[in-house]
């Protein structure tokens, strides 16, 4: 740790803040107002990775704090340099991601003048962030980071942005580490009441349809293995949201997978039709519960989660549990495991046969298209070649859903992507960012021609910092979910979803060459029967970052699907093809 | 296993007090939770308290389709709120001030006078043509000097937000300001 009370400049303080609050990895560019703290940089033990654009910088953080579970940092300067910032702390915000993002500000006597590059990123952010700060005085640097790392990675994580005055890094200051942080005002609670474990263990025993709702949060609290010893033994059939898949292994025999617009129709029905849901680090988002008022409706529902305003926020919590899942899960099998052993257990027979009987009849598929190469085989024969122990990071969309779907996951923090915002282009920064705090690790992008073309400036970023990421295209020339949509409620008429020239033969851009232009090495895939030899020579590549550019059929679409609004009841197996469900075997 | 009905939401005004770190920027947070969660404020009235760190809300909120939980948990979010709580008007004093501009020529003036009185209220700036009044009170007091001074020409009118402040001797400020251990950074890798 760096000497307490030394006299340095406020742009030593703040990097020697960053050192001491363990920031090992910094994503960022350089530019005006931020200019001071570059320069004590180029002497720290930190490695800050030079970006091409800040989005870039705060994608990257994004995935490292997702991949690694540690606060992840970006740093960009005033003005644009830090509006670039918005849309990935935006993104960190939904989805809880522990991140803090460093900006410049003009100096204070020009604040409020409308300086050159000034933009009051403090409150832009407000509604964005789970808190700002604006430092005029680089004596409170260091007490203002180490707040910050504190805030961004306790109760449940979230984006902290430090905007410090040009003026006040330039100053003469002293640096003094603080030993205790006086927030009066931030006291997240991640022991759970007794007495609320007590009732939710009760309600667990009493119930015939319960199901366990695993979200992002059992991911953030690293319960998985908590969870597991939940779910073997109660024997409890498990979902997991589109931000907890890898919480709990895809080939367990419990796990119905994915419940939601686009989840299997196993999981769907296992909430639908449960008499408990037990909803650990879930928030009932409108992507998995579609009309609420029909959603789960003979449902009680035990809610545990680390913000007690996500509980009781879309619906009714019977039993309301605050606390980190680790803890929740934890006393929770303090409380079962006697129950158990003393041969109290639930009765959920009837209602595992039922399921079971759903997921056989119903299981996760495609057909393949009458010519062309089918995106799921792209994405499914990805998932057997990488192997679990690969990292995927996708972008949003058609091919996220599919990776989603048909990777198979077996590991937490192994299935990046951005769930509650939707940011297009967040796959290869964060990517990129997982890669950095994973280095030993495959990571594969799997991202869509529209959502590439958003950030794909950060392959120069890869191939000059040593950072190989793969990156699989599933290019099928259009936005494909918006298309499937036009597809499905505008009659095919595919209105600006046509990336391509119409009628033209060439592809613009062409990925490969493209990719040969960052620096990386480009291929090129358009039939099943070369994907396993492709995938294979990419991650036979490990020196340089590659593209493979998966040209698919264009007119693949999501299934299952339940239409944006409608009750989870209406869901679709395949275009008007809804499941029947035999509830007279329940 | 029954099954329980969703909550009734609850519906009209409420009083919340919200003691707040004294922090630039901490009305801009409050005020953009407000607006961008749809909560409906009704008054807002803000000021320092007998700590010099902390200030303190009083917020009339009227929550007709969101429940007053969800807007009490979503303050507490903010890093900067400290404490909430609900005053309910029965176990609480709750007063607004009031400066009305009222006409008042020599005819009537003497009206205008014996109204304010009636109202335990004040003159504090006489002209030959008008009168300024100041009144403190609840809502419903200074709805009803309104109507009756509204006969004699209201010109101009000033409010604050209602502030309040339970009844009895215990304070709800009395509160501990426990530092937080700055936490070991996690090993690197």
């Amino acid at each position: 740790m760096s000497e307490q009370g030394a006299s340095v400049t406020g742009a030593q303080s703040l990097i020697k803040s960053l050192e001491a609050a363990g920031a090992d990895h910094i994503f960022g560019i350089p530019g005006g107002a931020i200019l001071p703290a570059y320069d004590p940089l180029m002497d720290s033990k930190i490695r800050h990775v030079l970006v091409r654009h800040e989005q870039g910088a705060g994608h990257a953080a994004e995935g490292y704090a997702a991949a690694t579970g540690r606060v992840g940092v970006c740093m960009a300067t005033s003005g644009p340099g830090a509006t670039n910032l918005v849309t990935p702390i935006a993104d960190a915000h939904m989805d809880s991601v522990p991140l803090v993002a460093i900006t410049g500000q003009v100096g204070e006597t020009l604040i409020g003048t409308d300086a050159f590059q000034e933009a009051d990123i403090r409150g832009i952010t407000m509604p964005i962030t789970k808190h700002n700060f604006l430092v005029t005085d680089a004596a409170e640097i260091p007490r203002r980071v180490a707040e910050a790392f504190h805030i961004a990675s306790t109760g449940r994580p979230g984006p902290v942005l430090v905007d410090v005055a040009k003026s006040a890094l330039t100053a003469q200051t002293t640096f003094d580490w603080p030993t205790e942080l006086s927030l009066p005002g931030y006291r997240p609670v991640t022991k759970p009441h007794a007495k609320q474990i007590r009732e939710a263990a009760r309600l667990i025993l009493a119930s015939r349809k319960p199901v366990l709702y695993v979200g992002g949060g059992t991911i953030r609290s690293r319960a998985h293995r908590e969870l597991r010893r939940l779910a073997d033994l109660t024997g409890i059939p498990v979902v997991t949201t589109l931000m907890a898949r890898g919480a709990f292994p895809d080939s367990h025999p419990q796990h119905l997978g994915m419940p939601g617009m686009h989840g299997t129709v196993a999981a769907v029905a296992a909430l639908q039709k449960s008499d408990l849901i037990v909803s650990l680090g879930a928030r009932f988002d409108d992507r998995v519960t579609g009309d609420l008022s029909s959603f789960a409706p003979n449902a009680a529902v035990i809610h545990a989660d680390i913000d007690p305003a996500e509980i009781g926020k879309n619906r009714y919590a019977d039993v309301p549990i605050v606390g980190d899942i680790k803890e929740v899960v934890t006393d929770l099998l303090t409380v079962l495991e006697p129950e158990v052993a003393a041969g109290r257990t639930g009765d959920y027979q009837g209602w595992i046969t039922f399921l079971a009987g759903i997921k056989e009849k119903y299981p996760l598929g495609y057909d393949a298209p009458a010519e062309g190469l089918a995106p799921q085989y792209v994405i499914e024969r990805l998932g057997k070649i990488a192997g679990p122990e690969a990292l995927y990071v996708a972008g949003v969309g058609q091919h996220q859903m599919w990776a989603a779907q048909f990777i198979g996951y077996e590991h937490p923090n192994t299935w990046l992507n951005s769930g509650g915002a939707g940011t297009m282009g967040y796959s290869v920064p964060a990517a990129m960012g997982a890669k950095v705090g994973r280095p030993d690790a495959t990571v594969w992008s799997i991202d869509g021609d529209g959502c590439f073309q958003m950030t794909n400036q950060e392959l120069a970023t890869c191939a000059i910092e040593n950072i190989p990421i793969k990156v699989a295209v599933v290019n099928n020339d259009n936005l494909g979910m918006v298309r499937q949509w036009q597809t499905l409620f505008y009659n095919e008429r595919y209105s600006n979803t046509n990336l391509q020239k119409h009628g033209g033969p060439v592809r613009i851009p062409d990925f490969p060459k493209l990719a040969e232009a960052y620096g990386c090495v480009g291929l090129a895939c358009e039939s099943a029967d070369d994907v396993d030899a492709t995938i294979e020579k990419a991650m036979e590549i490990n020196d340089v970052p590659v593209v493979v550019d998966f040209r698919v059929n264009k007119d693949a679409m999501v299934w299952p699907m339940i239409a944006g609004g409608a009750s989870n009841d209406e869901i679709q197996y395949a275009r008007d093809l809804a499941p029947k469900f035999d509830e007279d075997d329940l | 296993m029954s099954i329980a009905p969703h909550k009734q939401t609850p519906t009209g005004r409420h009083t919340l007090s919200v003691l707040v770190e004294d922090k630039p920027g901490v009305l801009a947070r409050i005020a953009g939770l407000f607006s961008r969660r749809g909560f409906n404020i009704e008054s807002l009235a803000v000021g320092p308290t007998e700590h010099a760190e902390v200030s303190r809300m009083t917020i009339v909120v009227n929550v007709e389709d969101t429940p007053l939980e969800q807007v009490t948990k979503q303050l507490n979010k903010l890093v900067e709120v400290i404490k909430i709580v609900e005053l309910d008007p029965a176990a609480s004093v709750q007063r607004e001030l009031m400066l009305v501009k009222v006409s008042a020529t020599a005819e009537t003036r003497g009206q205008v006078l014996e109204v304010v009185n009636l109202f335990g209220a004040k003159a504090i700036d006489v002209w030959p043509d008008a009168l300024t009044v100041q009144i403190v009170g609840n809502t419903d007091k200074l709805a009803d000097f309104l109507r009756v001074l509204e006969q004699f020409g209201i010109r101009e009118l000033v409010q604050s937000g209602v502030l309040a402040i339970g009844r009895g001797s215990r304070s709800i400020s009395e509160r501990s300001l426990r530092p937080v251990a700055v936490p070991a950074p996690p090993a690197a890798g």
